[in-house]
């Protein structure tokens, strides 16, 4: 199984560069990076997917995020029960003779059109990575003209352990200019 | 009202706070504020080095003397890449220095301003962290945050890179008294009681234990720890090269360094051990061989303060992350007293079997480089010197045939491997050297020929170090290797050196020259008379290798050994 990684890191500038520069140096592979605010303001939270799949390989994968110091705490979810979805916008080739067909595949993936031109539709679909590959390759005939995915985002199912985040709050107050 | 102080005031006032009392620098246009305010700080003695390498390389040096963090300066731009060498060497090596860089304005970054460069950015990689400080406000802090984090955990280097505007920008100075606190900063410390059990276990039960010590028993103090361990169990203790000196080099249970070109009976003890403890170190591959064939039989514990390296290179039984003295106090005695006679026997056998490439034997009239390094030793050993070696044969016969008894007596680089390093180093760890102690410099015609400009610092400072240079006319490390395994294709290795006693001279250096065997003591005893830099040119074999050798990728029981007579 791919390794799924959540991260919380300080909400700062280059973080997300410092991150990158890990995963390109120590050559291990990113698949999927989604990072977006958290639920505590001055902390972000990363899903990562990597390609590594032993078990002692993900640790050295999770150890060296944490040595950065802007990351607050990685949980190493690959084996646990998680909600993962990912997001996708698909623009096909769609003119009104295929748009019933394609509007019905869309139905059966409760994927949505979000947009309907003369020569295109755009469907959005919500769900995990097999998902939307199965779609996509669905529509594939009709010509995809374009498609734009989120990456994963992962959560674990019920309650885990709380993370302390109001604990982390009071550091993202102290504003101490790293870059 | 607390006082108002500019940026480049709060720099210094911070230093001088974490104790600095010397740094290494370079002054340009982005830094002037900071080198103005200098001249009210008194207290700080600032050392102009010949280049910003230069002073990355000194800091580390005085680093790794004392233990305390080391402090480097440099100017925007081109001042600030040419320190990233150094920050390198300091990195792969876990020093702790603070490098301190001017920056454009904040309003022209982005711009390709005159001498802008992403610093940052160019060091992200080679850091341990770094900060652009963008508000004199947090100046304090960061400067504070930075010292700490250089220090704790794995020791590394910080860089903070400061505009010129926020060094000229004025705030209430109060300077952050409360200890640092980060969220995602916390240096571990304890094993848990089962990894204490476990390792236990394993020891009392082994029959031929091996102890791995690398840096990490100098960096956590451990090295009472470690030995107390070894003698109670007998377990004989192999070094890695920057391990070195951690145990009395003299000591029976020391079989010396470890790897490429390690002692052939430690490295046939790690490979026949039934267990491996590795205390501080990383299995680099220079110290492993071929992974695969690596120490095949022996279980493996690794004690290591930086949880990325456990599992990394060598896959182990029990990985613990924390203090290598705290685990091994935790240990509180619990090593049984096992004589282990039977497995030393084994190890004193292989040892006596290496003594053949006992090159100081070898009376053949040829002036050897591992000769001059052994009458260094045997010259100055009562005084427990600091020796600075730099990159190449010369080092490893230094690490080989130079009997370190102390720790914190060997300054070199060991990780990145970088020539040119002794010369600055040392002129840093002068400085962390208490005057009756001597620094010895080590190093080859090749390195000192890439930071050679270091020596008018060292004028300047009237910095008390003897540099031998050991002029074998190439770059020999890299003739070894063409030798062995490019059919003697001598490629851009045959180097020329200029006229070093005339060198010396032009540069107000007491300088000597040894041709002959017989004339290294009076050399040595006139460089110990003066004070001030003295230079010493070895002229020697130019074609003589380092023995034993583990080829790149080979076995490590695999050495080439020397060639029998
Ligand atoms: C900055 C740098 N460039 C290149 C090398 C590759 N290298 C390793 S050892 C060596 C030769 C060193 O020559 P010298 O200082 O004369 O020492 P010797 O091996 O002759 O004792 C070289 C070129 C290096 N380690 N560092
Ligand atoms: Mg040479």
């Amino acid at each position: 199984m791919k390794q799924t990684l959540i991260a919380l890191v300080e909400d700062k500038p280059g973080v997300l560069n410092r991150v990158a520069s890990l995963f390109r140096r120590r050559n291990f592979n990113i698949e999927s990076l989604a990072v977006g605010h958290s639920e505590t303001p001055g902390i972000s939270r990363m899903t990562i997917v990597t390609d590594e799949e032993e078990k002692l390989r993900r640790n050295v994968v999770r150890e060296n995020l944490l040595k950065l110091i802007n990351v607050i705490d990685v949980d190493d979810v690959t084996e646990q029960p998680k909600v993962v979805r990912e997001t996708a916008l698909i623009k096909v080739r769609a003119d009104a003779t295929k748009r019933a067909e394609i509007m019905n595949i869309a139905d059966i993936y409760r994927a949505r059109i979000v947009d309907v031109a003369t020569e295109s539709l755009i469907v959005e679909i919500t769900g995990d990575s097999g998902k939307i590959k199965s779609m996509a390759d669905l529509l594939r005939p009709f010509g995809i003209i374009e498609m734009a995915r989120t990456g994963a985002l992962a959560m674990t199912r019920g309650v885990v352990t709380p993370r302390d985040t109001a604990n982390y709050a009071k550091y993202a107050a102290n504003g101490n200019g790293s870059i | 009202m607390a006082e108002m102080k500019t940026g480049a005031e709060i720099v210094l006032e911070c230093l001088v706070r974490e104790g600095v009392e010397v740094m290494f620098g370079y002054p340009g246009g982005a830094n002037l504020p900071i080198y103005d305010a200098l001249n009210f700080y008194p207290q700080i003695h600032h050392v102009l080095t010949r280049h910003e390498q230069g002073a990355t390389h000194a800091a580390d040096g005085y680093a790794r003397v004392t233990g305390k963090v080391g402090v480097a300066m440099a100017t925007s731009g081109p001042g600030a890449t040419n320190m990233v060498t150094g920050i390198a060497t300091a990195k792969m090596d876990s020093s702790p220095i603070v490098c301190i860089t001017g920056q454009v304005g904040t309003s022209a970054i982005g711009g390709d301003a005159f001498q802008e460069t992403d610093v940052t950015g160019v060091t992200l990689p080679v850091t341990k962290h770094n900060y652009l400080v963008t508000d004199v406000k947090e100046l304090a802090y960061t400067i504070k945050e930075a010292f700490y984090i250089a220090r704790t955990g794995r020791p590394g280097p910080v860089l903070i890179d400061i505009p010129k505007d926020v060094q000229n920008a004025k705030c209430e100075f109060v300077y952050p008294e409360e200890p640092i606190d980060l969220p995602g900063y916390h240096p571990a410390e304890r094993a848990t009681d089962e990894q204490v059990a476990r390792a236990l276990a394993l020891i009392n039960a082994a029959k031929k234990p091996v102890i791995l010590a690398g840096r990490g028993i100098l960096l956590s103090g451990a090295t009472r720890q470690v030995l107390e361990m070894a003698e109670k169990g007998n377990i004989p203790i192999t070094c890695t090269l920057l391990g070195l000196g951690g145990i009395p080099a003299s000591h029976p249970l020391n079989m010396g360094m470890m790897g490429m070109h390690g002692e052939a009976a430690a490295n046939h003890a790690i490979q026949e051990a039934d267990l491996l403890l590795a205390f501080g170190m990383r299995f680099d591959d220079r110290v492993t061989g071929k992974l695969a064939t690596y120490s095949p039989n022996s279980k493996k514990i690794h004690i290591d303060i930086d949880a990325s390296e456990l599992n990394k290179n060598v896959r182990v039984d029990v990985a613990i992350n924390a203090d290598l003295k705290v685990v091994l106090e935790q240990f509180n005695g619990d090593v049984e007293a096992i004589d282990r006679a039977e497995w030393l026997g084994a190890i004193r056998e292989w040892q006596e079997d290496s003594s053949q490439r006992d090159i100081i034997n070898t009376d053949d009239g040829i002036f050897r480089a591992a000769q001059a390094i052994f009458d260094v030793w045997r010259f100055s050993k009562d005084n427990n010197p600091v020796v600075v070696s730099d990159v190449g044969q010369h080092q490893m016969l230094e690490a080989q045939y130079f009997k370190h008894e102390k720790p914190h007596t060997l300054v070199t680089s060991g990780g990145l491997g970088t020539m040119g390093f002794s010369l600055p180093a040392a002129i840093g760890a002068r400085f962390g050297t208490p005057q009756e102690r001597e620094v010895w410099v080590i190093v080859g015609d090749g390195s000192i020929q890439m930071t050679l400009m270091e020596l008018m610092t060292a004028v300047q400072e009237n910095s008390n170090i003897n540099i031998c240079i050991l002029n074998n006319g190439y770059l020999g490390m890299v003739r070894q290797w063409q030798q062995l395994f490019y059919d003697e294709r001598y490629a851009e290795t045959p180097i020329l050196s200029p006229d070093y006693i005339k060198l010396a001279e032009a540069y107000g250096v007491q300088g000597m020259r040894v041709t002959n065997r017989d004339d290294t003591f009076a050399a040595l005893e006139e460089a110990r008379k003066h004070n001030g830099p003295t230079l010493i040119e070895f002229v020697v074999e130019q074609h003589d290798m380092v023995y034993p050798m583990v080829p790149a990728g080979a076995d490590l029981h695999q050495m080439i050994r020397r060639p029998a007579k």
